[in-house]
């Protein structure tokens, strides 16, 4: 009799502790999700952000812009996005998920050629991949991750997309792609000069052309399926402020019109 | 479009198609050893044998990382042979062998302890060989347990993912097994592509289920005259 009546009592306490998570918190929540390159940009800047505003709540959610965008079109509650390649904010913005007139260009970043720090095969640019010592090449998914676009964009122009669809490892985000390079699992890899600075055990080789380079452009914008206006607006604005500039600025990012 | 599901379907089926080959006959014969070993280390190396099945796959993707890696002992090997196994498709066949073969050890092992010792201690008596005794009498009557563990095994090989996307990372046309290839599906948003392959997946489950009620049918009886 004691035994059930302990179950009972622990089960209620069980399923109170369940049901109260969500109500503990009064406070002002931003939920934003942003591309992985900005993992730790972003961070920081969230941290910042809560610091200055205490009483809100800023989570970050980073993984590649497309699983970013699928998550959205499937309702995930995100008040605001910040995307590395306009493609995924298009998409959103003509499925009506956006809050009209909250999109502005953020960031500019760069594509980089990266190999393992301890690489001994002398490669130079891009072209050198060609070479039969160049066993695997990481990029992310075309599909879904920017860093992985462009530097189809690149191979493209190059004319060397062919010879290298054989050597290409697909990674789900420019984080993975930087992890296999610096495991050295991959003779090189592709990914933003952002990221290169984040590792020590990478070298950078190779910069994009520069057409493509210019093209590099994180939008950002409040989105509709967010709980909170306006305070994913104040959030947004904070992304242009002085003091998020200089951590962009820290990590390598180019903030536009500064 | 078809390409796009045939490669997955053909590296997924001769990659199960080689795992599950390799961990019958090692299940087989790590079982039939085990079943009879009575060391003191027997529940410490049973622990050892069954741990890919109770840990994260991710945890055993990074353990065969580690092992198969530019800095691990067997990666470094392979290096003086002048190949390696990550981002190949090897790694599938030996990340799928090592998360089935728990379940074919563990049914072959509980089947041949359930063979009647004094069937076969009979069977040595009349004058057969340890390999007669074991083929004519001893697997035979623990046949349908046997069986079990290798359509478990296969179906289990068929739904790896974690260690898989580790190991031999998402290579379309050469590594990307039907599980990667639906989970980067959904990631690109081709639901149309993930759901197919979803639909796949799901026959040959539902397929070997068939085969697994078919095989538990086939058992010996025996008979006292």
């Amino acid at each position: 009799m004691n035994s059930r009546y302990a179950v009972i009592i622990s089960l209620v306490l069980l399923i109170s502790v369940f049901l109260c998570h969500g109500c503990s918190t009064s406070a002002a929540t931003v939920n934003v999700s942003a591309a992985g390159s900005l993992t730790d940009a972003v961070g920081e800047i969230n941290a910042l952000y809560q610091k200055e505003n205490p009483g809100i709540i800023v989570t970050g959610n980073f993984a590649a812009s497309g699983t970013l965008q699928q998550q959205i079109e499937n309702g995930a509650p995100v008040d605001v996005f910040i995307s590395a390649s306009p493609k995924q904010m298009d998409a959103l913005q003509s499925k009506k998920l956006i809050v009209d007139n909250t999109r502005k260009d953020l960031l500019c970043n760069k594509v980089v050629l990266i190999v393992p720090g301890d690489s001994t095969l002398g490669i130079k640019s891009f072209n050198d991949l060609i070479g039969d010592a160049v066993k695997k090449i990481a990029i992310g998914d075309p599909d879904s991750v920017p860093a992985g676009q462009y530097a189809r964009d690149i191979f493209n122009e190059y004319g060397i997309m062919e010879a290298l669809k054989p050597k290409l490892v697909l990674a789900g985000n420019v984080r993975q792609v930087l992890q296999y390079v610096e495991s050295s699992n991959v003779d090189a890899g592709v990914v933003f000069t952002t990221d290169a600075k984040i590792s020590k055990n990478v070298k950078v080789v190779a910069d994009a052309p520069d057409d493509i380079n210019k093209k590099v452009v994180y939008p950002v914008a409040v989105i509709n399926t967010g709980k909170d206006m306006t305070a994913a607006s104040a959030y947004e604005e904070f992304l242009f402020s002085d003091q998020a500039g200089f951590i962009f600025d820290k990590y390598g990012f180019t903030v536009v019109g500064r | 479009m078809i390409e796009a599901l045939l490669s997955p379907l053909w590296i997924s089926l001769a990659t199960v198609f080689t795992a599950t080959i390799i961990t019958f006959f090692t299940g087989i014969a790590v079982a039939r050893w085990m079943a009879r070993y009575e060391g003191r280390l027997r529940n410490f190396i049973d622990g050892i044998l069954i741990l890919p099945l109770v840990l994260p796959p991710t945890v055993v993707g990074l353990g065969l990382l580690m092992l198969f890696g530019k800095n691990g002992p067997i990666g470094q090997l392979l290096l003086l042979f002048g190949t390696t196994v990550v981002f190949s498709w090897p790694a599938t066949v030996i990340t799928a062998t090592v998360v089935s073969f728990p379940l074919m050890y563990m049914n072959a092992r509980g089947a041949f302890e359930q063979v009647d010792i004094s069937v076969e201690n009979a069977a040595r008596t009349l004058g057969a060989s340890e390999w007669r005794t074991f083929w004519r009498i001893t697997l035979p009557l623990a046949w349908p347990g046997v069986a079990a563990g290798a359509v478990m095994a296969f179906a289990r090989a068929i739904g790896e993912f974690g260690a898989t996307l580790m190991l031999a990372g998402y290579i379309p046309g050469k590594t990307a097994t039907i599980p990667v290839t639906i989970y980067f599906a959904v990631q690109d948003g081709d639901m149309n592509q993930a759901l197919v392959l979803v639909l796949i997946v799901l026959f040959i489950v539902f397929a070997s289920l068939s085969a697994l009620a078919y095989f538990k049918s086939k058992s010996y009886k025996i008979v006292t005259v």
